[in-house]
């Protein structure tokens, strides 16, 4: 198949899950879709299609929450970055590793740093921040405040 | 009957020198539970870049790593390229290439070198990297640095390749070609190596696919991934090279890949410095318009990926640093279960692992603890020589 049929395909099959279809250039498709039918569209596009998963990539807006899923079709060159939109004070969505396993360490990631919940995900540790980091401070949230009052704040930088 | 043991690796590997923390459950022998634990050396750098304008942080980001310093700057200003959008010209492109593949070439290197000291084959490890000096020199020609080349910024190189400086250079790409072949011979020919490593820690093809493993790692179950070819960037859809794949998935074979990739990245860089087209190196971008862009190449480690977002300010308001080493890390599960012991150290390895990429995310907590910057470092040390010096004339 080539790119025309692939993104053609994703849209009829799914075309009440997704809400904005954006063709940004020849490599890059930006598909925002409803964070119920996640694990159907991520599943389709990683076993049916036959793509890579890259990563994904958690950001605070101030508005609302956004994920990004990355994968990369590898044969006709397409990265296709599934778009979530989560809103306070809902921070859940459904857990990709039980799709592949290399869902796993980022979900810990995005988990404990932004504070997403996901479900169904086996073993939601820490992966990054260290023990004693508290319950429910979040450091990569947009209203992020420095919890410490003993901090030492690095002279050099 | 079977009663486990937790072997602890860590917090400071011994061999690697890197921190991060294995728990190795192990029955007798064998290697029954693994659980990898990383975290000890953060430095905030994705949230140090948003505080950085989109210049400064090309240099924030080549501090990432040391070995890979250029593969880091190298997805990030294609991810803000991809912002624009907007083509470099065709001599940065080159230049590119040439600085990516020389590091590829020291990176493997330098790994083989480990992977031969951990086998405790020191051989193995003395050539490599005296070898690996040879193009730490070639380096140093191209770019005026050993490390860091500091040769990437949004929109071009910052440094132009001198015409006069490339027979020189050439000629001593070609010097290191019979050593890398004898390298490879030393390696492929060795009884006791094959004994050692083949048929140990094995990623199959469907381990590899699941676990969404990068570069050589992938390459070596057999799974043709190489961003260089898949989605081609800088110059490697000019020039004639071969992806290198085997079919195993053991640690012999991840050897293997290594090694032949090096020449291949011979060939790469004599291509692309013969045929080094004539045209700016720089096309001066001054704004950054609000969006987002993704930028992917091919690491010596696997793919880097990076994800910028901009508001069109100055600053990027989201900068996401994926290195090859997060998506590798978890494949110790599918390969070291099942091992022995004595394996794991090589098959820990095998992946050629880079932590301090892996942790580059979060905000320190010293907690009361007092911090050393760099002149109290020299202080402390000036005072123990100065304690040793007058304990010496006391004598």
């Amino acid at each position: 198949m080539n790119r025309e049929e692939i993104l053609k395909d994703i849209q009829g099959r799914f075309k009440g899950d997704i809400i904005d279809f954006f063709d940004k250039s020849p490599k890059r498709v930006y598909i925002e879709i409803k964070p119920e039918s996640l694990v159907k569209i991520a599943s389709f596009v990683f076993k049916d299609l036959g793509a890579r998963f890259n990563i994904a990539s958690g950001v605070d807006t101030r508005f609302h929450m956004e994920i990004l899923y990355h994968f990369t079709i590898e044969e006709i060159n397409l990265l296709i970055s599934l778009r979530v939109k989560l809103f306070k004070p809902n921070l859940e969505v459904d857990s990709l590793s039980g799709v592949f396993e290399g869902a796993n360490w980022i979900e810990r990631e995005i988990h404990e740093l932004l504070g997403i919940n996901f479900k169904g995900h086996p073993d939601l540790r820490r992966l990054l921040l260290s023990d004693d980091w508290p319950e429910g401070v979040y450091p990569l949230r947009c209203d992020y405040q420095e919890w410490d009052k003993d901090a030492v704040r690095d002279r050099g930088v | 009957m079977s009663r486990r043991t937790i072997v602890p690796i860590g917090p400071y590997h011994p061999l690697q020198e890197e921190p991060e923390f294995f728990t190795l459950t192990v029955e007798g022998e064998k290697v029954v539970d693994i659980d990898v634990q990383v975290g000890y050396n953060h430095r905030g750098i994705e949230k140090l870049s948003e505080l950085k304008t989109f210049d400064q942080s090309t240099f924030v980001i080549e501090r990432i790593c040391g070995i890979c310093s250029t593969s880091h700057p190298f997805a990030y200003v294609r991810a803000v390229e991809d912002i624009i959008p907007v083509e470099v010209p065709e001599r940065a492109k080159y230049i590119r290439t040439i600085i990516a593949e020389g590091e590829r070439i020291h990176s493997h290197l330098l790994w083989l070198g480990l992977a031969g000291h951990f086998l405790g084959y020191n051989t193995v490890y003395m050539w490599a990297w005296k070898l690996r000096e040879e193009i730490l020199d070639v380096m140093e020609i191209l770019s005026g640095n050993r490390n860091n080349y500091a040769m990437f910024k949004p929109g071009g190189v910052r440094r132009d390749i001198k015409r006069e400086d490339i027979p020189g250079v050439i000629k001593k790409i070609d010097s290191i070609v019979p050593t890398l072949t004898m390298l490879k011979k030393a390696v492929m020919d060795d009884p006791v190596l094959h004994a050692r490593i083949e048929g140990i820690g094995v990623l199959t093809k469907e381990e590899s696919i699941n676990y969404c493993a990068l570069g050589p790692t992938s390459r070596a179950s057999g799974v043709a991934r190489d961003a260089r070819k898949d989605s081609p960037y800088g110059a490697y859809d000019k020039v004639k090279w071969d992806m290198i794949v085997t079919k195993n998935g053991d640690v012999y074979d991840k050897v293997i890949v290594r090694i032949l990739e090096k020449l291949e990245s011979v060939k790469i860089m004599k291509q692309c410095l013969l045929n080094l087209p004539d045209t700016e190196i720089d096309l001066n971008i001054k704004d950054i318009p609000p969006g987002e862009g993704i930028g992917h190449i091919e690491a010596p480690r696997g793919e880097t990926f990076h994800y910028v977002r901009s508001d069109g300010t100055n600053r990027p308001v989201r900068h996401k640093v994926r290195a090859p080493t997060f998506m590798n890390l978890p494949t110790y599960k599918a390969t070291v279960v099942g091992e022995t012991l004595s394996d794991a150290t090589i098959i820990l390895a095998a992946i050629d692992p880079c932590y301090c990429c892996t942790e580059r995310i979060a905000v320190r907590n010293t907690k009361g603890r007092k911090l050393y910057n760099g002149e109290d470092l020299i202080k402390l040390s000036q005072a123990k020589t100065d304690k040793i010096r007058n304990k010496l004339s006391l004598r």
